[in-house]
């Protein structure tokens, strides 16, 4: 003790400090980034959760295999049920931002939820990446800066492409809508109502129902009676498949066109033996001619799950492709950002110049002007063949 | 649009109608009911669809055992939420079988999972034809069968002793007591009739819905409304009450739009009993047996 002076007493905190923070950085460059996700992963939308959930993981497991980013620090997927309830969305997206320091978070089927999360996402400059959520005003939230991203179908795009669908496949000059009764649904009516009006044609009608009706008969046949030649629907898998079953009930071969909530749940099971006769739009479908990306995501699904033993398997092939490409995305955003820092990894997003991905090639994917990187020329139209999502042919 | 009005405010109608059966016959023996009667509804559809699907027995056999599981839940109910409190006088029974309901819902929820499924059955398959309208043969089957059972528990009362002793008892308990009829076991009775009715209603909407362990919610809240509007210990009340609210509920919907349904269905209830306090059926308290 006697050999200590004053000068080596004040440098051993000082060099305490200096080891702890070598200790700090050696431990930031081996700490994974946490990467949240806040999803309806039970209840009648699970499917659409579980599908999001397989695309995330194989890109992850991608990334990962690479070599990670930031010079080496591992992605680590932190799910979160939002049980398709906006608030317990806002709590457990809460909880993933505060305790388990997400670097981002990834949204899921519900749109109500989603809206739910933009303005805290927003306030705690933590960057949000919807995946399969719809609504319009989730990526055109009116805050500056903007930290909502999207790989995913748009309402007011995906309502130009419907109606476009019923007049150009079925001839539709007065379309019925039958929308789900939540913001959702509202999202769509309006979208719906413009598009209808710029292709110069003139709705029979529009109709609710609520997620737990049981006979939608009333609705439909209000909508039968206005003259409607075909039918949108805008609904999760249970009560769009209320909607599919009251419709078989009421005897009333109407062509239906519907907006791909359907997809995200036990759809064909619940509507039944007229499951097939929907229409449903996509992002992505695993038949057909295959890219390399899509054979090598295919190829990655069947090795990981062993339920996937094809390309119908896939279930719902939206959530996994939309999912798989906004990872990747992700990781490309925080490389340009150079680290996980949300205003960096949002300057990120933004500057990203091109990616060669599963759905398509991103060409300046993000924008100031537009947080979407999909549009319209990226949807495909699909229905059911028993379990299986299947392109429309002929 | 009248005949599919007609046809979906009937069927639904006779459901709320036999769940709402089941806490009249409470009610009226024991001054009591079973505010989870939803929980029964979902029990009912759940078992039935576990054992027909998830174990491919015979429909039949799979509705008499989840039915019989239904009297069982009943007979719990009443035994742990229903008799202790009641012994001591206290109405913490309306909570007790609430929160005993949620129970079930949740227990139900981490064993057959969170996700719809669906309850197929031929009668929900190939629709009649009727002008411009279809309806399900199971459409029609369901107010039949609705009908026939609160025929079979009319009969059942009038017609056989257990009728007579539970209508002794609803005339006066003390008195029945004297007369050695177990009035303790004859509540204990009425609780598994109440499920079991509320397991029919289950069972028979499933194939038009789906099965899942949140199913029985609304149906119990409207069984409820129901039950107040029949006049709660009038039988026959509660049935007409039943068909009266699924055709304001389906005429409200077709003529005014979905928006409108529960503003109009829940006002047309609140009238109803500002007119009528007691149910617009109201049912004799005092019987002579």
């Amino acid at each position: 003790m006697s050999d200590l002076t004053r000068r080596t007493i004040l440098s051993l905190p000082l060099g305490g400090l200096a080891v702890s923070a070598l200790g700090t950085r050696f431990a930031s460059a081996a700490e994974p980034v946490k990467i949240g996700l806040v999803a309806a992963l039970s209840g009648a939308s699970a499917k659409s959760g579980e599908g999001i959930t397989r695309g995330l993981s194989v890109a992850i497991d991608e990334i990962n295999n690479r070599g990670g980013v930031l010079g080496g620090r591992m992605l680590e997927l932190v799910r979160r049920d939002d049980e398709s309830n906006p608030g317990k969305g806002q709590t457990a997206a809460r909880e993933l931002i505060d305790k388990e320091g997400c670097a981002i978070l990834f949204g899921g089927i519900d749109s109500p939820v989603s809206l739910a999360i933009v303005p805290l996402a927003n306030s705690a400059k933590v960057p949000f990446m919807g995946v399969w959520a719809a609504a319009t005003n989730i990526t055109r939230n009116n805050a500056n800066p903007n930290y909502v991203f999207r790989v995913s179908a748009v309402d007011v795009l995906v309502d130009k492409a419907l109606i476009k669908y019923a007049t150009s496949r079925f001839g539709s000059k007065s379309p019925g809508l039958i929308l789900v009764n939540n913001a959702w649904g509202d999202s769509n009516f309006s979208g719906l109502t413009a598009a209808a009006e710029a292709a110069g044609i003139k709705l029979a009608g529009s109709e609710k129902f609520e997620d737990k009706d049981v006979d939608m008969t009333p609705q439909l046949q209000r909508l039968r009676n206005a003259g409607a030649d075909c039918l949108i629907l805008v609904g999760n898998a249970a009560p769009g498949a209320q909607v599919i079953k009251s419709l078989q009930r009421s005897a009333w071969s109407v062509p239906i066109v519907s907006h791909w909530g359907i997809s995200g749940g036990r759809f064909p099971e619940l509507a039944g033996s007229w499951a097939g006769k929907v229409h449903f739009v996509q992002t992505y479908s695993f038949f057909g001619q295959q890219s390399d990306i899509g054979k090598k995501v295919l190829a990655a699904l069947m090795a990981k799950y062993p339920d996937i033993k094809g390309p119908g398997d896939v279930a719902p092939p939206v959530g996994v492709a939309n999912a798989y490409d906004a990872m990747q995305l992700t990781a490309l955003a925080i490389q340009k950002a150079g680290s996980t820092d949300g205003s960096a990894m949002r300057e990120g997003f933004l500057g990203i110049d091109d990616y060669k991905g599963l759905i398509k090639n991103y060409v300046k994917p993000f924008t100031d002007a537009n947080h979407d990187a999909l549009n319209e020329n990226d949807y495909v139209m699909v229905r059911y063949n028993g379990e299986q999502i299947e392109p429309v042919t002929g | 649009m009248l005949i599919t009005a007609l046809i979906s405010g009937f069927g639904l109608g006779s459901i709320y109608g036999l769940i709402a059966l089941g806490f009249t016959l409470t009610f009226s023996v024991s001054g009591t009911v079973n505010f989870a009667q939803g929980s029964s509804v979902m029990l009912g559809a759940v078992l039935c669809h576990a054992l027909y699907i998830g174990l491919h027995w015979p429909f039949v056999l799979a509705a008499l055992i989840a039915l019989i599981g239904c009297a069982l839940w009943g007979l719990v109910v009443e035994r742990i939420a229903v008799r202790p409190f009641v012994a001591r006088g206290s109405n913490a029974w309306l909570m007790a079988t609430v929160a005993l309901g949620m129970v079930l819902d949740n227990s139900v929820m981490a064993l057959f999972g969170k996700e719809p499924r669906a309850l197929p059955s031929s009668l929900a398959d190939e629709p009649w034809v009727i002008g411009n309208a279809g309806v399900f043969p199971l459409q029609i089957v369901i107010p039949i069968v609705a009908l026939g059972v609160a025929s079979l528990v009319h009969l059942g009362m009038r017609r056989t002793s257990l009728g007579l002793r539970l209508r002794a008892a609803v005339g006066n308990a003390d008195a029945a007591r004297l007369m050695s009829i177990d009035v303790t076991r004859l509540i204990a009775w009425t609780f598994a009739a109440a499920a079991l009715l509320a397991g029919i209603g289950g069972i028979l909407v499933a194939p038009l819905f789906n099965v899942a362990y949140d199913m029985g919610t609304l149906f119990g809240i409207k069984a409820f409304a129901v039950a107040i509007l029949g006049g709660l210990t009038n039988p026959w009340g509660v049935v007409v009450a039943g068909l009266a609210y699924g055709l304001v509920e389906a005429f409200a919907t077709t003529w005014l739009g979905s928006s409108s349904t529960q503003i109009v269905t829940f006002a047309v209830v609140i009238a109803a009993l500002a007119l009528a306090p007691s149910g617009i059926f109201r049912g004799k308290t005092l019987a002579r047996v």
